[in-house]
């Protein structure tokens, strides 16, 4: 057999079909709701409908009088049962972490947050129970906006956390300030990235077993981390963490808001072995909202430092994240992880992050797909924009100017990090030919010239990101608890199948698939023959779980990693079975050949056979083929790509549509292009959502106004459209997949992209800035306002923090 | 307790329901049919969309008593020893991720070419407008819809008595 047959038969690259599909077509998915254990109670929690209160008394007396019910806790029943919900990064020295219990005992910090939980035998009977809890608050000034909470005299949402402050810090990189004595262009604007509820589709759930057949206590859990819930509710519950099973079985959808240890999970592990019964806790979609955490909800105070020919020279960043109520487990974390992105893939020479932490009465903040990722990139994608406006440029042109070229690579960024492999040149070129750039310029020009009604807009997006969190030396450096790493295991068994174990915890992403495919290839066994587990602390002891893009270039490298020490084994005993010296032996398509010698060779699956019978083992070695893996990556890798936006802004209503939108993204090496494709897509939705739609809206008081589906715009199938993705493919050199990570690229590009491209419609009018959501009212408004001589939006909604002021308004100095 | 008389994939139930019981509820947690899932309050999402006499219902949006005498269909009921048509076509078309929409998606889908037998890509995203999902841009599903269209129209019998080859 050639190499070349090998190749072609490689499932690596191929767009396989998802082994997940036929259990999620056929309806016997196993989401955590589904799960029904004989003697199970059914958990509701008592929510504030106050921002802001102390609680002056809790009687949940009258609920257990109602039928059904079996128990109605407070908090202040089961404080001994558990301490603070668990917090893992401290960005800062002067970091306040305040105390945050599963059920609020003293004071309530927004509308949302758990007071007392009812069981009943029956969801419906429960429910009713819970209107039976008498509450008697003491209302409190609410504080929503960040910042009136940062003045003085604010209501204090922690009364020992003086302004709100959570934290601050401040990072220089290079001189900022002497970018500025020189530059010719200094750019001044403000960027709202609005806050946004990530909208799973599947609502959390929990259902905790007290007792099972290995006599640990099991949660199941729509989670996207079952290993950190492990730990966490051991540590919290102070219950041994041997004793303890977690599972996430089928998970619809995290982007972040399952990527978190919930006080639900706590309360509802507490009191199933409290009372010895199973206990299930879903949250309707309502609850959602309140209860599970929002995204984004950042301010950026942006300056931009430039010559008059294009070239920049440096970036500040003055940030303010809303913490919300209380952190959650990386609430703080958010914009450290964005740090770095500032650049982009921009030459810059310094750049300077100034950030602080604000708590408010609102449902806390915490990981959204790309977490301070999309934050950074908005701010650099919208401001070379910017640039290009003031410098009359192409924003193209004025990209090409300052980016890293190809052949620069492996090149060290201003903000300390190393990229090792891109090829920006390559991506945008095939973006403009998929766009039809030049012809779009024309029609707008066209448009513009006729005065037309209908207004074309284009906008760019050419963004990097960094995946695969993560190295654990950087981890601790940065101040978070655990590490980066992911295991893997990689068998094959009796039969000659083969069983991987990933630490990894997949809800949507098709592990199932992809990490099978990689087994596949370097074990050289049919695809159908591998099947992949994840999501079980007891499978797999060891995991970090799936979150920042990490799954494939950590999780998946390690499951090739362990795949090929099981081969090193197989030859090993191949060559002991054959009587050949292991040298004279070869590997090739699951086959272990003698050189030299046709006809004389062993399948990996004999081998297999003949590791589990171990009849013949040469001297020292262990039965059965199996192999372990742990990866900890010694570095990020660097997707990039060039996203390109057209919309039609229709001038007298304000209404955006988008007329095309082209996607070409470098990953590095692809596994399953139809899975890629897919992961651009959905992340693709999401920025557009964020661009256009989504915005979670509080009113003065703390209301939630964006309280339900009704109110809060995920876009449906009718207001999005259809996407034209391709990509160019420079492998990451810093694994040996080549792979970079796809989970968040969509997300984190495109929301720049069209906001560039509402803006560039209308700018003519003397608009320069929309702020997000572009809804057609702000739109229109805009547009009077640039009309009348005003610059940007004016403000949205109460969340934002009050008007814009002269400096902080838009236009360049 | 009111006595209702259901039909659900195929089989036959009578059962003494509260009045105020959701249709969905009735489903999962009675019949324990938890194919169907729930994923708002409020009507929006269509996750637990049901065909009811053929034509397609949020079962979150119904009590059970207006289900009696009905004939409901849920994603469990789709295939028939076989996937059905667009069961294939969203496996193919990848018009899946996370799979939670993909139950109530695909009934609503049903539904539309029960209607438009060749719909155009306007009509499919007109027509699944109720219907929402966060992973997959939509782009996929609109393609599975297409491609089921296809599939469906080649075939001489009734939409629903094709049946697609089971996929590997």
């Amino acid at each position: 057999m050639t190499e070349m047959i090998d190749k072609a038969e490689s499932v690596l690259g191929q767009p396989m079909r998802r082994k997940e599909d036929a259990r999620l077509i056929t309806g016997q998915t196993q989401w955590t709701d589904n799960i029904s254990l004989p003697d199970m109670l059914h958990m509701v929690v008592l929510r504030s409908p106050m921002a802001h209160a102390r609680i002056a008394r809790v009687d949940v007396e009258p609920a257990r009088q109602r039928p059904g019910v079996v128990a109605a806790y407070t908090g202040a029943d089961l404080a001994d049962s558990w301490g603070s919900l668990p917090m893992a990064w401290t960005v800062s020295e002067d970091q306040k972490t305040p105390p945050h219990m599963p059920l609020a005992t003293d004071k309530v910090r927004y509308v949302g947050d758990g007071l007392a939980v009812v069981l009943a035998t029956d969801p419906y009977a429960a429910a009713d129970a819970l209107e039976a809890i008498q509450v008697d608050y003491e209302p409190l000034p609410a504080v929503v906006d960040m910042p009136a909470a940062l003045a003085d005299g604010s209501p204090l949402v922690h009364d020992d956390i003086p302004n709100n402050r959570c934290f601050t810090f401040r990072l220089d990189y290079g001189d900022f300030d002497a970018t500025r004595s020189r530059a010719e262009v200094v750019l001044k604007r403000r960027f709202y990235n609005q806050r946004l509820i990530p909208n799973a589709m599947e609502p959390r759930a929990v259902v905790v077993a007290p007792t099972s057949p290995t006599g640990q206590t099991t949660i199941w859990s729509a989670t996207q981390v079952p290993h950190f819930v492990r730990v966490f509710v051991a540590l919290n519950t102070g219950v041994p963490e041997q004793q303890i099973r977690v599972i996430a079985p089928d998970v619809g959808g995290g982007f972040g808001s399952k990527l978190d240890v919930y006080a639900e999970e706590v309360i509802a592990f507490v009191v199933a072995r409290k009372l010895g019964k199973p206990v299930k806790w879903t949250e309707s979609r309502s609850e959602n909202y309140q209860a599970t955490i929002h995204g984004r909800d950042v301010i950026q105070d942006v300056e931009l430092t430039a010559t008059r020919d294009g070239r920049v020279l440096g970036l500040k960043v003055d940030l303010t994240a809303d913490m919300g109520a209380y952190l959650q487990l990386l609430t703080p974390s958010i914009p450290l992880l964005g740090r770095y992105m500032y650049p982009g893939i921009y030459k810059f020479e310094a750049h300077t992050l100034t950030c602080q932490g604000v708590f408010t009465n609102k449902t806390p903040t915490d990981a959204y797909r790309g977490a301070g990722r999309p934050e950074a990139t908005f701010v650099v994608e919208r401001i070379m924009d910017e640039l290009a406006a003031e410098l009359s440029m192409d924003p193209i042109e004025l990209r090409r100017r300052n980016w890293i070229k190809h052949e620069e690579f492996p090149y060290a960024t201003v903000s300390g990090l190393t990229y090792d492999s891109g090829n920006y040149e390559a991506a945008t070129e095939k973006a403009l030919e998929l766009f039809s750039y030049d012809e779009l310029r024309r029609e707008q020009a066209e448009r513009r010239e006729r005065r037309d009604v209908v207004q074309l807009g284009v906008g760019t997006s050419t963004y990097t990101e960094m995946c695969g969190l993560a190295p654990s030396r950087w981890l601790g450096e940065q101040g978070y608890v655990a590490g980066g790493w992911e295991s893997a295991t990689v068998r094959v068994l009796a039969t000659g199948r083969v069983e991987v174990v990933t630490g990894t915890s997949p809800h949507g992403q098709g592990h199932e698939t992809t990490f099978a495919q990689i087994a596949a290839d370097t074990l050289g066994v049919p695809y159908d023959d591998v099947d992949v587990i994840h999501g079980d602390t007891l499978t797999a002891p060891f995991g970090l779980d799936t979150y920042g893009s990490r799954s494939l270039a950590v999780g998946g490298v390690a499951v090739q990693l362990a795949a090929q020490k099981v081969v090193e084994k197989a030859a090993t005993l191949a060559s002991h079975l054959m009587e050949v010296d292991p040298g004279d032996v070869e590997f090739q398509a699951g086959a272990f050949r003698v050189k030299g010698t046709p006809g004389a060779q062993k399948s990996i699956q004999e081998v297999a056979f003949g590791a589990f019978s171990a009849h013949s083992l040469p001297d020292g070695m262990q039965p059965v083929l199996t192999a372990d893996h742990i990866l900890d990556p010694e570095v990020f890798s660097f997707p990039h790509g060039t996203h390109l936006c057209a919309v039609e802004v229709d001038t007298e209503t304000g209404m955006v549509k988008i007329r095309s939108y082209v996607a070409v993204d470098d990953v590095g090496k692809v596994v399953n292009p139809m899975i890629v494709e897919g992961q651009v897509h959905g992340g693709v939705a999401q920025g557009i959502a964020q661009a256009l739609f989504e915005e979670a809206v509080y009113d003065a008081d703390g209301n939630l106004v964006t309280g339900t589906m009704v109110d809060y715009l995920v876009p449906t199938a009718l207001d999005l459209p259809a996407f034209v993705t391709d990509r160019t493919e420079t492998p990451a050199t810093t694994n040996p997949l080549g792979v970079k990570g796809v989970g968040e690229a969509g997300t984190i590009a495109s929301t720049p992209a069209v906001v560039n491209a509402v803006v560039d419609a209308v700018r003519q009018f003397g608009v320069s800035d929309v702020e997000m959501p572009c809804s057609p009212e702000r739109v229109w408004r805009a547009i009077q306002q640039g009309r009348a001589g005003g610059g940007a939006t004016p403000k949205g909604t109460i969340a934002y923090g009050g008007p814009q002021t002269a400096t902080t308004a838009g236009g360049g100095e | 307790m009111v006595r209702i008389n259901v039909t659900v994939d195929g089989v036959r139930h009578q059962d003494d329901v509260e009045p105020r019981l959701l249709l969905v509820h009735y489903l999962r947690n009675r019949l324990g049919l938890v194919g169907t899932p729930v994923g708002c309050d409020t009507s929006n999402c269509g996750a637990c969309t049901v065909l009811i006499d053929n034509r397609s219902a949020k079962s979150c949006t119904l009590l059970a008593v207006q289900a009696d005498g009905a004939e409901i269909t849920t994603v469990q009921g789709l295939a028939d020893g076989q996937w059905h048509p667009i069961q294939k076509a969203f496996h193919e078309s990848h018009a899946l991720q996370c799979g939670y929409c993909t139950p109530g998606m695909m009934l609503a889908a049903i539904d539309l070419l029960n209607e438009h037998p060749d719909p155009s890509e306007e009509e499919i995203r007109h027509g699944l407008e109720g219907n929402l999902c966060r992973c997959t841009g939509y782009q996929n599903i609109v393609q599975a819809v297409r491609s089921a269209a296809l599939a469906m129209g080649t075939h001489p019998d009734a939409a629903e008595q094709v049946r697609a080859e089971v996929a590997p």
